[in-house]
Formats: structure tokens, sequence, C-alpha cells
């Protein structure tokens, strides 16, 4: 079997497995709006409408982020129910293509909940961007793409500790604060239209291929650890 | 397997004699080196804060270095990776010392200099990133799974050595309140001659230092990894005794 077929199996199976139930889209999306209002009592969007455009790419990152490290644990969770993850170990199938699938299907959850969540928060923060705002339709799915494969990563690897949902923001945040930095940096270039968000795109853009690229050849010494 | 004497070598006094030498004499060239035009005596913490920033962007890559040994010698040599684990735990708890201790003199002086323990800066940013990365190390370390930690941290060593160099460029594109690299920074860089060799007797002593405790955090590692196989061994011959 090729090795995108086994990629789209992977992938098939996790979206399947979420329309089932839906609980990770819908505990993120919850968990996400949460976010925005508890961030709106700390700031006050209503009465400092320039300072909310300049820290609302942060405010929606960081949402975005927080919901998404409750899900990936859950992402991983499933495979340790009866065994299937020992059964993965077993298969002669590259075990990168487990994980391809798994980030894809991550990534998939976490852009659905970004999709209804930024009209939401458009509208809680009173929002309209002054750049050109189809240039967040690069930047979002590329900082999603870096959030979720080193999340979807770091998931696995928090599965062989001890407080695995504590583990997993503590060793998850240190590595994707650049990747991070350039998504805030380059929403905000958008929302405030002061400057171009050109050259973070380009660091969002080169950080998604290294790490992509540790990921996918380190995830069997992860599967493999013991 | 062999068993450890439980003795302090002689070269390793020796050794350690010599550090300490090196370092009153570092100690001595800091404080009668030339009082510096602007900051007056200020400027010596200087001597210790350079050597432990500097040398704390060694370690990381021993760190990493080791990592890959160790994922290499994994499976065909257990005794060799163990030994590489053991220098890889040593490196990263390395980092975090001398990045805690570039980290706090650089707060007292800046404070003395610019009035502010902290700034957002690119080089105090990039630097706290880099703190950051390696107590997450040592966290993971803690928190993982006996007989899983080694491959674990070996993996978010070479993570967090790929992460540096983006860390440092894009903070510095963030960023510009630290002042240019002292050395190398272009045509105004460089320090006073007669401040040169206090600063290398100071990076000296501390890469002596650093190597004293590098091996002594070693052979304390190695000695419990094979604490920990005497137990495991111990425990197998009593299953196997019960079985009979």
């Amino acid at each position: 079997m090729s090795y995108t077929r086994l990629v789209l199996m992977h992938l098939r199976k996790d979206l399947r497995l979420e329309w089932r139930t839906k609980d990770s889209i819908n505990g993120m999306l919850f968990f996400s709006l949460l976010i925005v209002v508890v961030l709106a009592m700390a700031f006050d969007p209503g009465a400092h409408p320039v300072m909310t455009r300049e820290i609302s790419g942060g405010v929606l990152s960081i949402a975005v982020l927080f919901a998404a490290m409750t899900a990936l644990n859950q992402s991983w969770a499933r495979e340790t129910q009866n065994h299937v993850l020992d059964a993965h170990r077993m298969s002669p199938a590259p075990a990168s293509a487990l994980f391809v699938g798994k980030a894809l299907a991550n990534f998939v959850f976490v852009s659905a909940v970004e999709l209804v969540l930024a009209p939401v928060f458009a509208v809680f923060y009173n929002l309209h961007p002054l750049g050109e705002a189809w240039k967040l339709l690069v930047i979002l799915p590329l900082g999603t793409w870096c959030l979720v494969v080193n999340g979807t990563f770091f998931a696995a690897l928090s599965l062989r500790t001890r407080h695995r949902e504590t583990l997993l923001p503590l060793v998850l945040l240190p590595v994707s604060m650049p990747a991070l930095l350039a998504l805030i940096q380059a929403t905000t270039d958008v929302l405030t239209g002061e400057f171009e968000p050109t050259l973070w795109i380009k660091v969002l853009f080169a950080y998604a291929v290294v790490f992509t690229t540790a990921c996918v050849l380190l995830f069997e010494t992860i599967l493999h650890a013991d | 397997m062999k068993t450890s004497s439980g003795r302090f070598p002689k070269w390793a006094s020796a050794y350690f004699l010599l550090t300490m030498v090196v370092m009153a004499i570092g100690f001595y060239e800091a404080m009668t080196a030339p009082k510096e035009a602007t900051m007056g005596n200020l400027y010596r913490v200087f001597f210790y804060h350079f050597p432990h920033t500097i040398l704390s962007f060694v370690f990381p890559y021993l760190n990493c270095a080791a990592a890959m040994l160790y994922l290499l010698w994994r499976n065909k040599n257990p005794e060799r990776a163990a030994k590489a684990d053991a220098f890889a735990v040593a490196s990263a708890e390395l980092t975090v010392l001398y990045a805690s201790v570039g980290l706090a003199t650089g707060m007292l002086w800046g404070r003395a200099a610019w009035g502010i323990w902290w700034a957002w800066d690119a080089r105090l940013t990039t630097y706290l990133l880099l703190w950051l990365l390696y107590v997450s190390y040592v966290l993971l370390r803690r928190f993982s799974a006996t007989g899983q930690t080694a491959a674990v941290s070996a993996v978010l060593a070479i993570f967090a050595a790929i992460d540096i160099p983006i860390c440092f460029e894009s903070i510095r594109w963030w960023r510009t309140q630290h002042p240019a690299p002292v050395f190398g920074g272009g045509a105004d860089s460089g320090i006073d001659p007669t401040m040169v060799s206090a600063v290398l007797w100071n990076v000296a002593a501390w890469l002596m230092w650093g190597i004293f405790i590098l091996g002594l955090r070693y052979a304390v590692e190695r000695r419990l990894q094979r604490k920990a196989a005497a137990a495991s061994a111990a425990l197998m011959s009593e299953y196997t005794l019960e079985a009979r």
C-alpha cells in the first residue's frame, strides 16, 4: 500500500471517529470561546479600540492554542484504548504515516474551530482588519499547522510519561515559541495594516518545513520508545 | 559491568585544583582590570556574564550530539548508549545552570546600567527562551516513565537544538536594548586590549569549571544507571528463583 493511501486511511479513520462523537471539536469551540470572554474581561475591548486591534492577533492565537492543547491529548488517548497503539507498533506500515494522518486530522479540527471562532471573535471584539484580510487565509492555516504538527508529536511523546496532560504544554510551548511569535505578529500586521506580514509568513513557512521534517523523521523513535 | 570503586580519582582532584587556580587568576584579573570609561566599576560583572552566556550556547549542542549518539547506539550498543544518555543529562543540566547564572548576572547588570531588571529585547528574549527550552527538557526527564526517559528526552533534545537558531533569528527580527555583540559586532566592537586577558582568563576558568561539573554529573548519572540496572537484575533473579 502506498504511503499516501496509508496517510489517507489514518486521516479518514480519525475524521470518522470525530464525526461520530464531535467531542474534541465541541470541547475546543467552547473552551476557546471561554478564553475569548475571559480575556475580554481582562482588557475591555470596547473601551480601547486601538489597543484591541493590536492585541487581538495574540488573543485569538492563545485561544486557539489552548483549545488545541486540550484536544491533542485526547487524539492519542483514542489510540491507547484496547491497545490499538500496540497494534500500530507491530504493523509493518511506516510509523510516520500514522503521525501524518493524525496531524492532518488535528489540523482539520483546529481549522474548523478557527472558522467558527473568527467571526464570533470579530463581533465580540468589534474588529475589522485594516490590512489585506485575504492574507489571513495563508497565515492562519500555516500557523495552525506549525502548532498542530508539533502538538501532535509532543502529545504522542507525552503518552510515555506520568501526568501527561500537565506535561504537554510544558514541552510544547517553549519549542513552539517562534511559530507562536510569527503567527501573532503576522495576524497583528494584517489587523492593524501597519506592516507587511511577508517576513512572518516566511518564518512560519520555514518553521513548518523544518519541524514537519523533524517530526516525521523522529516519530518512529517515539512510537518505539521502550 | 564494572563497579565503581567510589573514590574520587587523583587526576580529577588535580584538575579541580587547577580550575580553582585559574578561577582565582580570573577573579584577580577581573578586579584589577582598568575602569571602564562610561560604566566605571559596574562593568566588571561582564567578566562573569560573558563566559556564562557564551558557554550556555555551547552545552546545548553537546546535549544534542549526545542525544543523536544515543539514538544511534540505542539498539546496537546499549552500554555506549547509556553513556551518551548520561552525558546528555549532564550537559542539559549544565545548560540550565549556566543560563541561570547568565540571566541572573545580566539582570543585576541591567538593573544597575539601564535602571530596569528586564527588557523584552531580542537577546534577552532569545536567552530566556533557551533557558525555558532546557528547563522543559529537565522536567520531561523528571516526568517520563522509567525505561523510556532516554529515548523520549533525546528526541526533545534534538527539537530544542533545532529550535535555538530559529528562535534566535525570529526574535532578532522582532526586537532589537541589549548592546550590539561585544565581539564580532562590527567595526566599533571589541574591547580595550587591557581587558582582553581578564576576559580570556575568566572564559577559561568557567569553561574548566563547566567541564568539571559536567564530568561530576556524568559520573553520578552513570552510577545511578548502574544502580538501577543492578536493582532490576536482582529483581529478575528473584523471579527466576521463585519460578523454580
